[in-house]
């Protein structure tokens, strides 16, 4: 059992890794859901302009994988003559890409608000602002929270590429443990592990978040 | 024009990774939906188990276990090899799930009928259940399509050479860092667009098949 023992040393460094990447997934959330919720907005502006710029972003946004993204941000800019920092790169990077996500998330709760309301707002002279602040927005958040807290699963996952931008994150700190030890096995087996010890039972909670927020729709049926 | 060229190299191993990755994962995952479903404690356990493993670990710790940490004998895995067999288990498991919606999708009452005339298990899944089934999963098999399509750049990590890992080497040799990765960005944005035609399609002719 000596890669026991093994485990045990390389814990620390390791539960360090897990450490940032949990703080990058908190950035790139807390960086992502109101830009997400400004998008949402915003794609349905009625001025065109701003809508077509919007889904433009949204649509380029989802449809780039994350990896080109982080990349971009570390390798690319600087040929602008604007260079970031690994960690400035991942906040933005995924940030954006959460935003871009959720935009889409936050624009289906949005719209499942019943239009009756909106028109009740507006009947009763409510500003649109009003509408959206005290009416639509309480309700279509709750209606989103379990598709949220799923991409959130999916945007700790991603934190994983930030490897390839010199991030000393959870994967990096593995990766390194193995360059210098040559147990690859075993060290990205316990990196592996402690990414499931994370997404494992939070896949558990978004799923339970998401039965009792259907759980009016199980009668009806 | 430089860049385009560069970025367009990686395409062909982009799709053949995407593709065999994907293939590989639509059958490996029937037999983990029928593991899912089954009503023995003993193989629904491990089988869940193993779709909660396959999902919740980052596909780029997947990878480098296969492809750093096996070796079987003197054998290690090549950086193609790699990258397929571990997205495709990847796949196979979220593909396992989405059958899975699928199935639970077809009305009771097509059981119970089959059941009530006498049609075994596994004519009930192969020519009842299974058909309805997988028409209701086209459209969630389409968009897992085009995410792992995105996902298939991680293989960029271990070597495999798509279109991050020649849009990675352009601007790493100087030229507009910027511009190439944009343009990646818009490659794998398009590329992903005929997929979701494709998919519509084939789901409508499916449809009309049925519906009247």
């Amino acid at each position: 059992m000596s890669f026991l023992t093994n485990w045990a040393d390389w814990m620390p460094t390791l539960l360090k890794g897990l450490l940032l990447s949990i703080e990058i997934t908190a950035a790139s959330l807390a960086i992502g859901l109101p830009l997400g919720l400004l998008l949402a907005v915003a794609t349905s502006s009625p001025v065109k302009a701003v809508r077509w710029l919007c889904i433009a972003l949204v649509e380029v946004g989802r449809g780039a994988p994350a990896l080109v993204v982080l990349q971009l941000f570390y390798f690319g800019l600087p040929s602008t003559g604007l260079t970031v920092s690994s960690f400035v790169s991942a906040f933005c990077a995924l940030g954006l890409t959460t935003a871009a996500f959720t935009s889409e998330i936050l624009r289906a709760g949005l719209q499942a608000v019943p239009a009756g309301e909106t028109e009740a707002c507006a009947a009763l002279g409510v500003t649109r602002m009003d509408t959206l602040r005290f009416v639509v927005a309480p309700q279509g958040l709750r209606i989103a929270l379990p598709a949220l807290m799923g991409f959130a699963v999916l945007i700790f996952q991603a934190t994983s590429l930030c490897f390839t931008i010199a991030v000393p994150e959870l994967l990096s700190q593995a990766y390194s443990i193995g360059s210098s030890t040559f147990q690859y096995l075993s060290v990205l087996s316990l990196a592996g592990l402690l990414y499931a010890a994370i997404t494992v039972p939070a896949s558990w909670l978004v799923a339970r978040a998401d039965r009792r927020m259907s759980r009016h729709l199980a009668h009806a049926t | 024009m430089e860049a385009l060229n560069a970025v367009l190299v990686g395409v062909p191993l982009t799709l053949l990774v995407t593709a065999a990755a994907f293939a590989m994962g639509a059958v490996l995952g029937v037999p983990l939906v029928v593991g899912l479903r089954s009503e023995r404690a003993l193989a629904r356990i491990p089988c869940r188990f193993l779709v909660d493993l396959l999902r919740g670990v980052p596909a780029i710790v997947w990878l480098f276990v296969i492809y750093f940490g096996v070796s079987i004998g003197a054998y290690r895995f090549a950086a193609v090899p790699a990258a397929i067999i571990g997205l495709g288990a990847i796949s196979a498991a979220y593909l396992a799930e989405i059958y899975r919606g699928g199935i639970s999708s077809v009305h009771a009452g097509q059981w119970e009928a089959a059941q009530a005339l006498g049609v075994d298990g596994r004519t009930v899944f192969s020519r009842i259940v299974g058909p309805q089934a997988l028409r209701v999963s086209i459209p969630s098999m389409a968009s897992y399509l085009i995410s792992l399509l995105k996902d298939s750049s991680i293989a960029s990590t271990i070597g495999v050479t798509e279109i991050v890992f020649y849009t990675t080497q352009d601007a790493r040799s100087g030229g507009g860092g910027l511009t190439v990765y944009i343009i990646a960005a818009i490659t794998y944005t398009v590329l992903s667009i005929p997929l979701g035609l494709a998919s519509r399609a084939l789901y409508d002719s499916l449809r009309k098949k049925v519906s009247r």
